[in-house]
């Protein structure tokens, strides 16, 4: 279910926050299907704040939102969102694949009891993430980057058709960040829209859409134009080294 | 000396399955007390009954009704507290907390055998438990076992993520509250058996040992179950043989259960650390017979 032309995610005038006063406001956006929307900004400029008001975990403070033609939150089974994780200390030790099946609760409601095709999409978000050799082991026992690993199968797992990461590369080595941009040009072929908050400029390149932030929307539209020196000395205080 | 305290004696065995019934009971709730940092609340919701359950003394009523009705208060209250007044959760705990708690001695001291009534309520009265509070346990452990295997899902997200909970379609305020009631209904039916005081030590103490070796939280609850249940066996008997309190027996042997495990986990994973470093670094003990 998109709406009436086409759109998985459109917003107008939106204004976002944790309280009644507004951190960003007057965002617009309009994203397709397979689409890149790529938030770029400093710590606090508002990038998880309006993550956040997509998955639904904040109302917004002004202004229109709709994901999937309904009000955010309201389709769990078809949004999904990775938050910024802290490194584990749950007081369970959870094993890695409990933790990733988690992801399916949004399909199995209080009663459903999983199928094997549930299994089976748990298994595969294991291997595309390559974390099936850790399946067995308490999540809490491993590395910041294995966790992060871990919570991107778990978000596969939900099988979305709109997923919003927030700093999804954080704590991964090289070969980990060009998993999640395997993974996400992936998604993205199979018509799942991508929301995407990042520190890296280079995670932008492939974006459909790049919204440069600085509690206020500095820059948005295609890389090669939101990412101009002027946007970045804006919002940085310094420019891409050519 | 271990078996026939309970053959000789009716009111012993009665009892063993209401101390049994409660363990359980504490066990499954427990879990969650344990896992989502509810202790907190969990000992403020034990005391907040206390002005219910001693109005309800005076007025010589059901002190089952009147526990509910100051469990209902200090969840209604707490909820107010923490969201009008913009005060983190912890704070309007403990006022609500002291206030229900001194609310409550207050009400008590109006009573003519105000350290005896006060007393039975903080401390109960295990070993005086009839065949109608068996079945009010029994009926409480049901409940909390449906709602907690119902509400699996939402309760383990809680535990884990507050916030994969909502974006997984459940809502975290509800199922919050769903489990504060499981808690409430714990303790509500357990003060005539171990107090209000001591029911705290029964949903703590076994959860917190099931937790240092479960991976899942229906481990947890069978392992404090377990945990519990010895526990109970154990306290009479040392209750029956040394002429102490039962309660109080059986919550100090779990606590030293818990002692008694987590030292083990201690020793088991220095050991097991000090087997990964040998195999990491193996080269410092070779290195010297090559040179």
């Amino acid at each position: 279910m998109i709406d009436a032309a086409g759109f998985t995610i459109k917003a107008e005038q939106l204004a976002v926050g944790y309280t009644k006063f507004p951190i960003v406001s007057k965002i617009s956006l309009d994203m397709k299907p397979g689409e890149l929307l790529v938030l770029i900004g400093t710590n606090g400029s508002g990038k998880s704040t309006i993550l956040k008001t997509l998955a639904g975990l904040l109302k917004p403070v002004d202004g229109n939102l709709e994901i999937l033609g309904a009000a955010p939150g309201s389709l769990p089974k078809r949004v999904a969102y990775l938050p910024q994780h802290p490194v584990s200390t749950h007081t369970l030790p959870l094993r890695v694949r409990d933790v990733i099946a988690m992801g399916r609760f949004a399909h199995l409601g209080l009663f459903k009891r999983p199928s094997s095709r549930d299994n089976q999409i748990v298994d595969n978000s294991m291997h595309l993430t390559g974390i099936e050799s850790q399946a067995n082991e308490p999540i809490r026992d491993l590395s910041g980057g294995q966790q992060q690993r871990t919570h991107l199968a778990q978000v596969l797992t939900r099988q979305a058709e709109v997923l919003l990461l927030d700093e999804p590369t954080a704590g991964l080595d090289i070969n980990g960040r060009k998993l999640v941009a395997d993974l996400i040009a992936s998604e993205r072929a199979r018509g799942v829209t991508v929301v995407m908050a990042t520190h890296e400029l280079h995670d932008a390149e492939s974006a459909n859409t790049v919204m440069l932030l600085a509690q206020r929307v500095v820059s948005i539209g295609r890389p090669e134009v939101a990412l101009r020196d002027e946007f970045l000395r804006e919002c940085f205080g310094f420019t891409q080294p050519h | 000396m271990f078996i026939e305290p309970f053959t000789n004696n009716e009111f012993l065995r009665l009892s063993l399955v209401a101390g049994i019934l409660v363990a359980i009971t504490c066990a499954i709730a427990g879990a969650f007390v344990v896992l989502r940092g509810l202790a907190f609340i969990g000992d403020a919701l034990a005391h907040g009954v206390l002005p219910g359950i001693a109005t309800a003394m005076l007025l010589g009523i059901s002190g089952v009704i009147g526990a509910a009705v100051g469990s209902l208060v200090m969840m209604a209250g707490v909820s107010v507290v923490s969201r009008r007044f913009r005060l983190s959760g912890d704070t309007a705990i403990g006022l609500l907390f002291v206030g229900m708690l001194a609310l409550g001695v207050m009400i008590t001291s109006r009573s003519s055998t105000f350290v005896g009534d006060l007393s039975r309520i903080l401390f109960g009265e295990l070993l005086g438990v009839n065949s109608g509070d068996l079945v009010l346990q029994s009926l409480a452990l049901v409940i909390v076992a449906i709602v907690a295997f119902i509400a699996r899902r939402p309760f383990l997200l809680l535990c884990v993520d507050e916030g994969l909970a909502n974006t997984s379609g459940f809502s975290s305020r509800l199922f919050h509250n769903l489990m504060l009631t499981i808690v409430a209904i714990t303790v509500i039916a357990s003060f005539q058996t171990v107090g209000t005081l001591l029911v705290l030590g029964m949903l703590i103490a076994p959860a917190a040992t099931g937790a240092l070796f479960a991976r899942r939280i229906s481990t947890v609850m069978l392992i404090a179950s377990l945990v519990g249940s010895i526990s109970t066996y154990f306290g009479l008997l040392i209750s029956y043989h040394f002429d102490l309190a039962a309660g109080a027996s059986i919550v100090l042997t779990t606590v030293l259960i818990f002692a008694m495990a987590a030292t083990y986990t201690e020793i088991r994973n220095m050991i097991t650390d000090n087997n990964h470093e040998e195999h990491e670094h193996p080269h410092t003990h070779a290195g010297s017979h090559v040179r």
